[in-house]
């Protein structure tokens, strides 16, 4: 175990640092941090200048376009992009599981059309599981889709499905066969989302932004070459998506995690509590979670390089990112005494902590609530017998 | 390889109840092991901070009740060398507990009479004292702080209650008794920075150890376990407690393996290393008896029953050389200033 760059580590970590303080403006490092979601055109326009700079897709094979790095490079990456808070990828759902997937479980014609274009930002995915009678309980997903010609024909609804207002496409999972129960009869799509029948509506959320959507479908074709894997495999594709997931989540939550954290030090310091023994107190309490978080990555990293895909060991960073962050968004606004209530112009960052303590709540139930995530390491990490 | 060797030793030698009725007796622990660690190479010279690492966390696994840790740990920085007896460290004084201030000044003092130094003073709650045969004492020389090591037999040891009688304290009384000069002063605070560094990394791997075992006790027994007709492990209040003492596990084992590294490379960042991973993975193992106990319901809860003998170790682990408040109040230093 050595937590040192390697000498081509290194270079690249140096090489990284270069490029992002030439590419992000001038006045990046003195703008108050962005209030709710950084605007689709700049993350576009920014993914562009990563894709052209080799930097989307670092561990993605060379021949589907990407760096084909060992996954270190992209914890680096994830590392030095979270230091300077630049903007991401604008391909969250197609870099992360779309993409995976489809590497694993797709068609070369699948490959072709969808890998590239997803590094370059040209298409945007989003996610179809979800849905109001389908959360947590994901097998019991309700879209139907039936095969009728050379096509299928499907009817449903999805929810939660963030970057469906300007996606275009979605992996969709739906079900096939109703007489075959649970995991069984279920099927994996990529859907066109520009089809006949799709309509997308914003679903607005506590924060007031309407990050997610629902995706509402009704009577669309999907052509039979946009299966994913064989018709009624699709539990085993939707594993691998959320595999992934939570697999190569860990360093960019961690990564996020660490840019609130540093807006917490600076907000200690601004409202002058950096000499109140309880918040010190609970401030470095916060930061060894961070810590412990960090560390469990770098050792989820060698698991991960050992064997190419991330155990279920992952879900313990997703748990513990998701309830540090909320503690931190919690101090934070303590710290503004009264001005915890403005959110507006009036308020401190123009009410970034604010946004942040309302959408920390999301964080213990999107991407596996923190009790699904509990029961998967109780039962497929510890060994308990299942809960049902 | 090093790990399963010590794990099938110990489990051999130390199972439950026999760790047990050590910490029941009298001695609190068995001194032909110490020949036996020796054979087993627990005692080599060419060890490193990385197999110590190995070692602690099995030691705390087994709960292995013996000066091993005090003598490579408290004792091996300051002498340079790992000891060939069970040798500990005296350094805290009423008033002067941690071993950062115990490197400035202490009132037990050492003056050289015709060639032959001489100690007088108190320590207190020095680990494992009446476990080992010599003991290495910080003390007030004429020209500053040094360290002399004196024969355990030669001095008066009080024996102290302590809830973990696994890992034992007691005070030592030296009237002009004579003692060997060790460390000259000026020598003595880099010695007592390579101690803390040391103990409290290694310590961080012996509740990684403990927490584990929290883990193995607690979980055995929510598979085993029926109530209501089913596993007790099938219920989520159950299941999820023991799902906590795997995080905290998973969290406290990456900062203290960690440590180990850090200060085994010599980082720049060694202290605070140590310090983040005797947090995480002490609390941490705090917290795995605490679910453990919970989860095994009133077994857990009896003196019969080994699991409270860890519980205290953990605690011990958190009292060592500093607290929690005290801990976090030097992070917070590091990450706000001074205030």
């Amino acid at each position: 175990m050595d937590f040192r760059d390697t000498p081509d580590e290194a270079d690249f970590r140096a090489d990284l640092r270069r490029w992002l303080r030439e590419a992000l403006p001038t006045d990046w490092a003195d703008r108050p941090p962005q209030v709710g979601h950084q605007d689709v055109a700049l993350r576009r326009e920014w993914t562009r200048r990563l894709f052209d700079a080799g930097y989307a897709g670092l561990t993605w094979l060379t021949e589907y376009g990407g760096g084909g790095k060992p996954y270190s490079y992209q914890a680096i990456y994830l590392e030095e992009t979270g230091r300077v808070h630049a903007p991401e990828h604008i391909g969250v759902i197609g870099l992360g599981m779309a993409g995976p997937t489809i590497m694993v479980h797709g068609t070369d014609t699948q490959k072709k059309q969808h890998l590239a274009s997803i590094l370059s930002g040209e298409t945007i995915f989003c996610q179809g599981f979800s849905e109001p009678g389908s959360g947590s309980d994901l097998a019991s997903v309700a879209t139907r889709a039936e095969l009728d010609g050379d096509s299928y024909l499907v009817n449903g609804q999805k929810v939660w499905s963030s970057w469906a207002h300007i996606a275009d496409y979605c992996i969709l999972l739906t079900r096939t066969d109703p007489a075959a129960a649970g995991h069984r009869g279920l099927t994996y799509f990529i859907l066109d989302m520009h089809a006949p029948g799709v309509e997308v509506r914003p679903l607005r959320q506590i924060t007031g932004d309407p990050e997610f959507n629902e995706i509402f479908l009704s009577d669309v074709r999907i052509p039979v070459e946009d299966v994913v894997d064989a018709p009624g495999n699709g539990w085993a594709v939707a594993m691998t998506t959320l595999l992934h997931e939570r697999g190569t989540l860990g360093f960019a939550l961690t990564s996020s995690l660490e840019g609130n954290m540093a807006r917490l030090l600076e907000t200690v310091k601004a409202v002058g509590a950096a000499g109140d023994p309880v918040v010190r107190n609970r401030v470095a309490a916060l930061y060894v979670e961070l810590e412990g978080l960090r560390y469990t990555n770098f050792r989820s990293l060698t698991t991960l390089m050992k064997t190419g895909v991330p155990g279920p060991e992952g879900s313990v960073a997703k748990l513990c990112w998701s309830e540090t962050n909320q503690r931190v968004t919690t101090l934070a606004l303590e710290l503004l005494g009264s001005d915890a209530q403005l959110d507006g112009d009036g308020g401190f960052w123009s009410g970034f902590w604010q946004y942040q303590k309302l959408r920390s709540r999301g964080n213990t139930i999107e991407a596996g609530t923190s009790e699904v995530l509990r029961n998967i390491i109780a039962e497929r990490v510890v060994g308990l017998p299942r809960s049902r | 390889m090093l790990r399963a060797a010590a794990r099938s030793w110990l489990s051999g030698r130390y199972p439950t109840e026999q760790v047990a009725r050590l910490a029941d007796s009298d001695t609190g622990w068995d001194p032909a092991s110490w020949r036996q660690l020796g054979a087993l190479g627990w005692l080599d010279p060419d060890l490193g901070m990385l197999e110590y690492a190995v070692l602690a966390e099995e030691s705390g696994y087994a709960l292995y009740p013996g000066p091993w840790w005090s003598s490579v740990a408290l004792a091996a920085p300051v002498l340079g060398a790992v000891p060939e007896r069970p040798t500990t460290l005296a350094w805290a004084e009423r008033g002067t507990t941690d071993l950062r201030s115990a490197a400035v000044s202490a009132a037990t003092t050492a003056r050289q009479r015709s060639g032959v130094w001489r100690l007088t003073g108190s320590k207190q709650q020095v680990p494992d004292l009446a476990q080992s045969e010599a003991v290495l004492v910080v003390a007030a020389g004429p020209d500053g702080i040094g360290v002399w090591q004196v024969a355990v037999d030669a001095a008066t040891v009080c024996p102290v209650s302590t809830m973990d009688t696994t890992r034992r304290f007691a005070d030592l009384r030296l009237e002009d008794i004579e003692a060997e000069l060790v460390l000259a002063p000026g020598a003595a605070e880099d010695a007592l920075h390579a101690v803390r560094l040391r103990a409290t990394a290694l310590l961080a791997c012996e509740a990684v150890g403990i927490a584990q075992h929290a883990l193995d006790l607690s979980s055995a027994h929510a598979r085993e376990r029926t109530q209501f007709g089913r596993p007790i492990g099938t219920f989520q209040g159950v299941s999820h407690r023991i799902a906590d003492i795997y995080t905290a596990l998973q969290l406290g084992r990456s900062l203290a393996y960690r440590a180990a590294w850090s200060v085994a490379a010599a980082a720049a960042d060694a202290e605070e290393a140590v310090t983040v991973a005797v947090l995480s993975a002490g609390e941490g193992a705090v917290l795995a008896c605490e679910n453990a106990i919970q989860a095994m319901g009133g077994i857990g809860f009896t003196w019969d029953h080994s699991l409270h003998r860890f519980y205290k170790r953990a605690q011990w682990i958190t009292a060592f050389d500093g607290t929690g408040r005290s801990r976090r109040e030097e992070l917070a230093t590091v990450l706000l200033g001074t205030g």
